[in-house]
């Protein structure tokens, strides 16, 4: 690859790339995420190669595998263009008929549509599915378009065209400007605003200033980072490179959770390729700015998404917190002024540059602006990635886009912003969704992920999940979050098991203000969150564990057990040969029979039982 | 255990504050574990007292002090597959295998690890066997799962002792 000296050179490259990408009439693109891969689609990514090559289309026919799509559930997929027809679950065997109908005949293939589930019908295009439909895809958008391997195709979109305007013909104040006009808020929980963080970072003195992106992604049930990093590396880059110029940066880090290996892959990979244009390194563009990216692999603490941890991290130290009346803006890594940013944060940055402040702050509400995305999860029909602009409503994401309960349920609550954020019920859907409105509600808008829950859900349960998980999670520095959170959790427990007492519920809201008063991180600071949205929501599922020792949902192992009706049991054992803990004991002449003692009442039997005999109460 | 190998990784190392977290990094990839004689050779070198070493390899979750089997079975517990049927996932693991979260078979076969999320989120429940993702995963497909594992190893070690 040449080393690009100067703007022209760039603005040359991207309009070669760009219309070569416009001549080719007909493409062929498949996802290639880290959950299609799970789903099998390499294998059929290969033989949709192998088949064109032997159809004899390959002049014609262009192939790409992209980053994740955001439509997880419905891989392997593949979208041809021209006509956007959408193609879902495909297999192996499916390819031949692809290549030859769609590929060679411009036929669709009915069976291989997608079917809504709500409507039951086939979907032809990828534009006319409803999960897509009522998204506002600007960052995804750019996910289906492109392969994160090959920087050209980023460059044929006109990628890095925002850093050479930057570079070339704003000040750094400018930049910082145009980034607090836009509105922009961190993506990565608290949603502070980024304009005045670089403002900040970049007025502080110092020998060095860096820039971060926080790429830990801790928050269980969101996975916007890692598709982001994953499908399209150099968005990020970009706006990493964009935000040192602003700081006056030379040196950045992205600091990966080590359970993303593609994304990992994908983004060391993009920055080699980065450098060998000159797009990274010294002097880029020719120009008097140099900066480059080094990625560190997290060692896997939750706490470690935090600012202040984060920083401790990389600098070879365990992750613990610290005080934030010392910025890290002005004493962050190493000492010295460190702009930290989410992923997300980062991949919006050359949007606004390139389309303007006005632009982004068109989309939104009056104090959150932009689009944000969610990883819509658990019990809804259409699971996965979902971009909406700011103001969506819970009902509307829910609903619209994800279709709503599954199997005929009915659902219960939403929970958002992971283990800092809270549980809300059905009735609180019209919420419009953005970081005001979720905090007043008492929950959070967190990274984006929100967990859908059906009547099949405890609530208290869910409240235990989230202690549990925060227990494990705490660093242990400060006295509150580690002595608080498992008191907490003792007293939750003791719910679930039918042995809570009506006072216990006033202590645990002591406790719970006790702990987030008297944190020093806002692991420990909004911990309680869980707990008090479920009693504020679901209070009287707290009550029927306490008062009639009973779990409504029939979650709570110690609130249940199972036995075998004789009646209906045909005495074939199933049972007995899958559970787990060998549980079940008898023979087919004399029936079988749960010993509870032994039973962990995991629920395996009922689920092996082809007659329905195993009976839960 | 190999210490020359531990020698090769420390090789240009020390020169950047991360370096000891990668360092370990590198010897858990090596070794599957951190052993005690590796930890030693890094303080040393690295002039770092051993105290942090061991802080560090204690604090995060990347690294084990213990070695693991020769399979490793990852069940995610994120929230996500937790509403989607974890617990039971785990249930069947631990039961088939007769061990506890983060515990390894007595014939060092299997480690079973639970993960907090592996982004895979809209597949729940995500069980990770050797690297591998499987999806919407239940305790049936997973005891055949690991039954098929423990064959295909009993005819390894078969045509082993035969040759
Ligand atoms: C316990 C804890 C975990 C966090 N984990 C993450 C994370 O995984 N990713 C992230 O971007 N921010 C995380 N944060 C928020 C960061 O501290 C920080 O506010 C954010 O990364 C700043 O970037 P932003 O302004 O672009 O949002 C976490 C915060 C806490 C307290
Ligand atoms: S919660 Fe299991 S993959 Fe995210």
């Amino acid at each position: 690859m040449p080393r690009l000296g100067n703007l022209d050179d760039l603005a040359a490259l991207c309009d070669a790339l760009g219309s070569k990408r416009e001549q080719s009439t007909r493409t062929v693109t498949m996802c290639a995420g880290t959950a299609c891969r799970a789903c099998g689609c390499l294998p059929v990514a290969e033989a949709v190669e192998a088949e064109i090559e032997k159809q004899g289309l390959c002049g014609e026919v262009l192939f790409r595998t992209t980053g994740c799509h955001g439509f997880c559930e419905q891989g392997p997929l593949a979208i041809i263009e021209p006509g956007n027809i959408f193609y879902a679950k495909l297999k192996v065997d499916d390819v031949e008929e692809l290549v030859s109908q769609t590929l060679k005949e411009n036929q669709v293939v009915e069976r291989l549509l997608y079917t809504d589930p709500v409507s039951g019908e086939k979907v032809r295009t990828e534009d006319a599915i409803p999960f897509y439909a009522s998204q506002t895809r600007v960052l995804l958008g750019d996910n289906t378009k492109l392969s994160p391997e090959n920087i050209d195709e980023y460059l044929s979109l006109g990628g890095y065209t925002a850093l050479a305007k930057t570079l070339t013909s704003t000040s750094p104040g400018d930049v910082v400007s145009t980034v607090q006009a836009s509105g922009l808020r961190g993506r990565g929980g608290g949603g502070y605003s980024t304009g005045r963080k670089w403002e900040q970072c970049r007025q502080a003195p110092g020998e060095e200033h860096y820039v971060i992106c926080n790429a830990d992604e801790g928050d269980p049930g969101a996975y916007m980072d890692r598709c982001l990093l994953e499908g399209n590396p150099h968005a990020v880059i970009e706006g990493m490179a964009i935000g040192a110029y602003a700081i006056g940066a030379r040196q950045g880090f992205v600091y990966v959770r080590k359970e993303y290996p593609l994304a990992v892959r994908h983004v060391e990979g993009a920055i080699e390729q980065a450098h060998e244009y000159g797009l990274l390194g010294d002097n880029i563009l020719g120009t008097d700015f140099s900066f480059d990216v080094k990625v560190v692999h997290g060692g896997g603490a939750f706490v470690c998404g935090e600012s202040t941890a984060l920083m401790a991290s990389l600098e070879g130290k365990v992750g613990e917190p610290r005080a934030k009346d010392v910025h890290t803006v002005e004493h962050g890594y190493l000492n010295q002024p460190t702009c930290l940013n989410n992923v997300e944060t980062w991949a919006n940055v050359p949007k606004i540059i390139t389309n303007g402040a006005e632009w982004f702050a068109q989309k939104g509400t009056q104090n959150s602006k932009g689009t944000k995305i969610f990883a819509l999860t658990g019990q809804v029909k259409n699971t996965g990635l979902v971009e909406v602009e700011m103001g969506a409503s819970l009902r509307e994401v829910i609903f619209d886009i994800g279709g709503g309960p599954q199997n005929g349920r009915a659902i219960k609550a939403v929970q958002t912003g992971g283990p800092s954020g809270g549980c809300l019920p059905e009735s609180e859907f019209d919420l419009a969704v953005d970081f005001d409105e979720l905090y007043e509600a008492g929950s959070m808008m967190g990274s984006g992920g929100m967990v859908v829950m059906d009547d099949s859900a405890c609530m208290v349960d869910v409240a235990k999940y989230f202690l549990t998980f925060l227990q494990d999670e705490s660093c242990g520095k400060c006295l509150t979050c580690r002595i608080g959170i498992s008191r907490m959790l003792d007293i939750v427990t003791d719910v679930c098991e039918g042995c809570g007492t009506p006072e216990q519920l006033d202590l645990l809201e002591d406790l719970a203000w006790t702990v987030s008063v008297g944190s020093l991180c806002a692991l420990g600071k909004t911990a309680a969150n869980p707990v008090l949205s479920t009693l504020k929501y679901f209070r009287e599922e707290y009550e029927a564990h306490i008062e009639q020792e009973s779990c409504p949902a029939g979650v709570c192992p110690a609130l249940i057990h199972y036995t075998i009706d004789e009646d209906t049991c045909n005495n074939c054992g199933l049972c007995a040969q899958n559970c787990p803990y060998e549980a079940i004991s008898g023979d087919k002449e004399s029936g079988y029979r749960i010993n509870g003692e032994i039973c962990t009442r995991c629920g395996i039997c009922v689920e092996s039982c082809n007659k329905k005999a195993i009976v839960k109460s | 255990m190999d210490l020359a190998r531990v020698d090769a990784i420390l090789e240009g190392r020390g020169s950047e504050p991360f370096d000891v977290m990668e360092v370990l990094q590198d010897i858990q990839e090596e070794f599957r574990y951190l052993p005690e004689d590796a930890m030693r050779q890094t303080a040393e070198i690295l002039q770092v007292p051993l105290i942090e070493v061991f802080r560090l390899a204690n604090f995060y979750k990347a690294f084990s002090l213990k070695p693991r089997g020769r399979h490793l079975i990852t069940v995610c517990t994120g929230t996500a597959c937790h509403v989607q049927g974890a617990r039971k996932l785990g249930d069947q693991v631990l039961g088939q295998l007769k061990v506890g979260p983060g515990e390894t078979t007595q014939d060092g076969a299997f480690t079973v690890e639970t993960v907090n999320c592996v982004g895979a989120c809209a597949l729940a429940p995500v069980v990770i066997i050797d690297g591998e993702y499987y999806d919407h995963m239940t305790p049936k497909k997973l005891r055949k799962l690991i039954s098929r594992i423990r064959k295909v190893d009993a005819q390894e070690e078969e045509t082993r002792t035969n040759a």
